[in-house]
């Protein structure tokens, strides 16, 4: 059986003001050393696949479809056995 | 003349912008819901604001394949006016038929105000009857606005007059100061190529009667209006056919 781990960032041109903002909350925490915070996605999907292969192309089809949107965000997946 | 609101799941302006065309307006309008699969007799669609599924994944990425959705592009591919407002526009971006997309905006706050923006194309079928430069006093309510495009997208944008609206303050000045929400180039409404698609962030609905505080958003409406009768020959509907279309 079969598991992908999808993460999804915003692509390094885009502001993350999220992550800025968090940023701030950490520092006034009192960690200084921070030089950038940034905010993804992290999906996993339970796949039932039958090989790693299949999985992979599968998983590659759905980010560029619905769960990335290139315009702003970058994916990366890792297929593992679950 | 046929106006359409299209109703997804989790819509909530859907209301407001059916109640402007049927009362204010007064032209013949329906809901149709998103699983429905053909557009009858249609002349304009309006995808309404709100909360399409909840905002899940990102605003606009699921209803984009709803099952309506196919006929709207194929609709806005045969010239058909669509406008789509607040996460009507965010679902027009998701689907590809405008270029972008929406980031959270800046300060990290859900946005309800009062704005003004700049009708800089005036030259569309939803911003005829607007003065060239006017500045229209119209409500905003999103959480991502944050208008988003690359630098050569932006180049594209302004070569081909596809900027409709932009944030400015009422003198008309736009600068940063009036820009609410971060978007790129004070953005707050574009067209596609052929000026037949809206995007517009600010709700034209909510600002169409005296009651609201202003009546510069109906500017819009009866733009569109007045297109489909000079340009398309549609007829204004008479009392008598609403009632009988209602």
């Amino acid at each position: 059986m079969l598991k992908a781990e999808i993460k999804i960032t915003l692509r390094k041109t885009v502001a993350d003001p999220q992550g800025l903002t968090v940023k701030h909350a950490l520092e006034s925490l009192g960690y200084k050393g921070l030089e950038e915070v940034r905010i993804g996605k992290l999906i996993t999907i339970k796949l039932k696949s039958k090989s790693a292969k299949e999985a992979e192309r599968e998983t590659g089809d759905m980010c560029k479809k619905l769960l990335a949107n290139p315009i702003i965000e970058d994916f990366k997946f890792k297929i593992r056995k679950r | 003349m046929q106006f359409g609101v299209v109703v997804f799941p989790g819509s909530n302006c859907d209301r407001d912008c059916f109640h402007v065309v049927r009362n204010i307006l007064r032209q013949p309008v329906r809901y149709i819901w998103h699983k429905e699969t053909k557009l009858y007799g249609i002349d304009c669609l309006i995808l309404p604001g709100g909360f399409s599924y909840g905002d899940y994944l990102r605003c606009g990425a699921l209803a984009r394949f709803s099952p309506l959705m196919e006929e709207i592009i194929k609709f806005a591919h045969k010239g058909g006016l669509v406008i789509g407002i607040c996460n009507g526009f965010q679902i027009l971006l998701e689907s590809g038929l405008l270029p972008g997309a929406m980031l959270r905006n800046t300060n990290m706050h859900f946005i309800c105000k009062q704005v003004y923006i700049k009708a800089e194309n005036t030259n569309t079928p939803f911003t005829n009857l607007c003065r060239k430069n006017q500045v229209l006093k119209i409500p905003i309510a999103h959480n991502e606005g944050n208008y988003y495009l690359d630098v050569e997208g932006l180049r594209n944008l302004k070569m081909n007059k596809q900027i409709v609206f932009r944030y400015c303050n009422l003198l008309g000045e736009v600068n940063e100061q009036s820009n609410p929400n971060g978007a790129v180039s004070n953005i707050a409404g574009i067209v596609n190529r052929k000026a037949n698609v809206l995007g517009m962030m600010p709700h034209p609905e909510r600002s169409s009667e005296n009651e609201l505080g202003s009546l510069d958003g109906f500017l819009i409406f009866q733009s569109i209006a007045q297109w489909l009768r000079e340009k398309k020959k549609i007829k204004w509907s008479s009392r008598k056919f609403i009632e009988a279309w209602d």
